[in-house]
């Protein structure tokens, strides 16, 4: 089996995490932006599993990390979707402009 | 030796009456502070009695003087080794005298208030601040050394503050307060001075140390504080003046004495407790305490006598042409205690036992009876009338024979007409100047003749004069009114009788007086030549007081303006200091200080304004902000740092 090399691997999760941060910066809708973090940790869990893979086979680290990130995902997902749910039921939208009170 | 621990009680009384009146005085004594007040105080009165009788009759005299002895005395505040600063008790024959004195009167002018503050809506408050006044003044009496006598000194300035502006909504009450506690705090602070020098130099803050230490010439600490020098005057002088400054504040001594006529805005009792026979007499004590010390400086001492001597006269004058009752005996008091500072002064070759001493303790002790005993009756007086100014009366001798009676005897007795209390008094002070000063002797011959004139000048304005016009819609006043007036005349009648330099004297040694009569025809001769003089001018209604007021002319006119004393220190201050010194300092405090403060919080403001963009609330302009920065941190840590 020829395998992939590392670069193209790399060259996938860079375009995944720069997708993810060009939809968190563009979007307003804030579901969308939970969804481009998705992507930057996924990105990120594909660079744990490769250097894992191509540099030290023999370890499971990379892999460990990975499982973690997908946990924690999961949680900050939940705490997400409830923080824009209370938001939704004061502002009455999910959109990101409408909720700038915030400031100076 | 007996034990005189209950000594501590006789100020401790007024203190806990103090705090008792002042926490719950309004809430639970509203009606009782009066008699709870006067109670402690007597209890202190009967208490300082016993100690008199017991330093003078039980223990008496050792080694033929009456010893200085200092039952206890607590560390309070350890500096160092040498240096702590100490409570205690200092008993001597002065400050057993004193203790009297204060007790006794304060305790005439508790009674007193009972019938004339009646009806007052702060009456707790007033009994409280009396208790806390007596309070101080017992202190300060008693203090053993000179730290603590400046810590009472300030607390009898802080109640007579208290006093004299008790009627706080009345404008001028409360002007005079503040007066008297600027000009006081002013002479105050050269006392501190004062103190600061004498101990740095006899490394002791004790009364008894520190007159040994000083009042021996050869010693190693006069020798040091003489050797050294300011401005060509050596720093012993310095030190005694200043301390000396700080006694003419409280005593009213020229040119101090601007705060004492307008202090009479307070209630009428406290200016007989207070402005009258105590706190203007602290003064006097504090340099009849250090007497040795003084007695070694001829500078000082002589600084002490025409100061004394010129507000005796200059207060004097001023006394005869004012027509409010209660200025006449605000200057009489400042005149009467001119005489017992310049007495001090006076320093004959008669070694450390001398005259001068005794006659100022001496005319301390009468003058606290008659001048007290005059305040009452001018309160009595403006209780019946309602005025404070001598033209509404006349003719009261009908309508209040006790107070006629007994303001009489205090009149005859100040004006020093034999045989009541001032003339004995007086006629010792006399014999001391004409021992030593003939300048003094005569200056105080020709107050003594004035002091006869304004005295009768207003006992005939007030008693005789034309008749009173109002009706007597009340009689002369209550039964606590009347007691202190008949006790009081009765102590002037023998205060003078008692054989005072048997008693206190400067070193506690007895020494021998007598009335010499050849002596004593010209002062009393002079006492009834203005006695008759005022009688002829104001016993009946007239213008022959205007008429003379015209022909002296500018000086009756310079008098009546209380020789515009006031009015130089109004251009001192509000011409010379506020424009030489407080307008450039004003101007340097809005402009240089003010400024650079105001300039930094504009850049400040400027700056954040042009950053608050930043913080616009827009969450995903924060997460590109920090992006960038996380980008631009990277680029920095892999590229540039190596």
């Amino acid at each position: 089996m020829s395998s992939i090399p590392l670069t193209h691997i790399l060259f996938v999760s860079t375009a995944l995490f720069f997708i993810g941060m060009y939809g968190l910066f563009t979007r307003r809708n804030m579901i969308t932006m939970l969804m481009s973090v998705e992507l930057i940790l996924n990105s990120v869990n594909i660079n744990f599993v490769a250097f894992n893979k191509y540099l030290y086979p023999d370890k499971l680290d990379g892999i460990f990390f990975s499982l973690f990130i997908i946990t924690i995902a999961a949680a900050e997902a939940a705490v997400a979707i409830a923080i824009i749910i209370n938001l939704y039921r004061s502002h009455h939208s999910i959109d990101v402009e409408d909720a700038t009170e915030m400031k100076y | 030796m007996s034990t005189y621990l209950y000594i501590a009680l006789i100020p401790l009384l007024p203190l806990v009456s103090f705090l008792l009146l002042g926490l719950f005085g309004r809430k639970y004594f509203r009606s009782s502070a009066g008699a709870l007040g006067t109670m402690a105080l007597a209890a202190s009165t009967i208490i300082s009695f016993a100690a008199a009788y017991q330093y003078f009759f039980i223990d008496g005299k050792a080694d033929g003087i009456y010893q200085k002895i200092v039952p206890f005395s607590v560390s309070w505040l350890p500096f160092s080794e040498s240096l702590s600063i100490d409570m205690g008790v200092l008993l001597d024959p002065i400050s057993i005298m004193m203790l009297v004195v204060v007790s006794f009167v304060s305790l005439m002018v508790h009674i007193f208030s009972l019938g004339y503050m009646k009806g007052e809506e702060r009456f707790s408050t007033y009994y409280s601040f009396l208790s806390l006044f007596t309070f101080s003044m017992l202190g300060l009496v008693l203090s053993s050394n000179i730290f603590q006598i400046y810590m009472f000194w300030e607390l009898v300035g802080v109640s007579s503050f208290l006093l004299i502006g008790f009627y706080f909504d009345k404008p001028t009450a409360v002007a005079a307060a503040k007066k008297a506690f600027i000009v006081t705090r002013f002479a105050d602070f050269g006392f501190l001075v004062g103190i600061l020098i004498l101990s740095y130099y006899s490394n002791t803050l004790d009364f008894p140390t520190l007159i040994e230490k000083l009042s021996d010439p050869g010693s190693e600490a006069s020798l040091a504080i003489s050797s050294a020098g300011f401005l060509g005057i050596s720093a012993f002088t310095w030190a005694l003046a200043l301390v000396f400054m700080g006694g003419a504040g409280k005593s009213a001594m020229f040119p101090l004495h601007i705060w004492l006529p307008d202090a009479m805005e307070g209630p009428t009792p406290v200016s007989a407790l207070i402005h009258a026979a105590t706190m203007v007499v602290a003064g006097v004590y504090l340099v009849a305490r250090l007497f040795p010390v003084f007695s070694t400086n001829d500078t000082a001492l002589t600084l002490i006598s025409y100061t004394g001597v010129i507000s005796a006269l200059i207060a004097a004058i001023i006394a005869c042409t004012q027509t409010d009752i209660k200025r006449v005996l605000a200057y009489s008091t400042m005149s009467q205690i001119g005489y017992m500072m310049f007495a001090l002064g006076l320093n004959p070759e008669s070694g450390d036992n001398n005259l001068g001493y005794m006659a100022s303790m001496f005319h301390l002790f009468t003058h606290a009876f008659f001048k007290s005993l005059l305040f009452l009756g001018a309160g009595a007086i403006i209780h019946f009338v309602h005025s404070n100014d001598m033209r509404d009366m006349g003719g009261l001798r009908k309508w209040m024979p006790l107070t006629h009676a007994t303001f009489l005897i205090a009149c005859l007795a100040i004006a020093g007409i034999p045989p009541f209390a001032g003339f004995f008094s007086k006629e010792e002070i006399l014999l001391a100047a004409y021992d030593s000063n003939m300048i003094i002797y005569f200056i105080a011959l020709i107050t003594g003749a004035l002091t006869a004139f304004y005295m009768f000048r207003l006992y005939f304005s007030i008693f005789w004069n034309k008749d009173s016009t109002h009706t007597a819609d009340h009689g002369e006043g209550p039964l606590s009114m009347k007691v202190p007036l008949v006790i009081l005349a009765i102590f002037t009648l023998v205060a003078g009788l008692l054989p005072f330099s048997e008693y206190i004297t400067a070193n506690g040694a007895p020494i021998e007086t007598h009335i010499n009569l050849g002596f004593s025809i010209a002062p009393v001769l002079l006492a009834i030549t203005g006695t008759i003089l005022a009688g002829w001018l104001y016993k009946t209604p007239g213008d022959k007081p205007a008429k003379l007021a015209a022909a002296l002319g500018g000086l009756y006119r310079a008098a009546y303006h209380k020789f515009y004393i006031d009015e130089i220190y109004l251009f001192i201050t509000k011409k010379v200091l506020f424009n030489l010194v407080g307008k450039p300092a004003a101007w340097f405090d809005r402009n240089i200080v003010d400024g650079t403060m105001n300039g930094m919080a504009a850049v400040t403001a400027k700056i954040s304004w042009l950053t608050k963009g930043i913080q616009n609330g827009r969450v995903q302009s924060y997460a590109l902000w920090f992006f960038g920065g996380v980008a631009a941190l990277s680029v920095l840590f892999i590229y540039l740092w190596k």
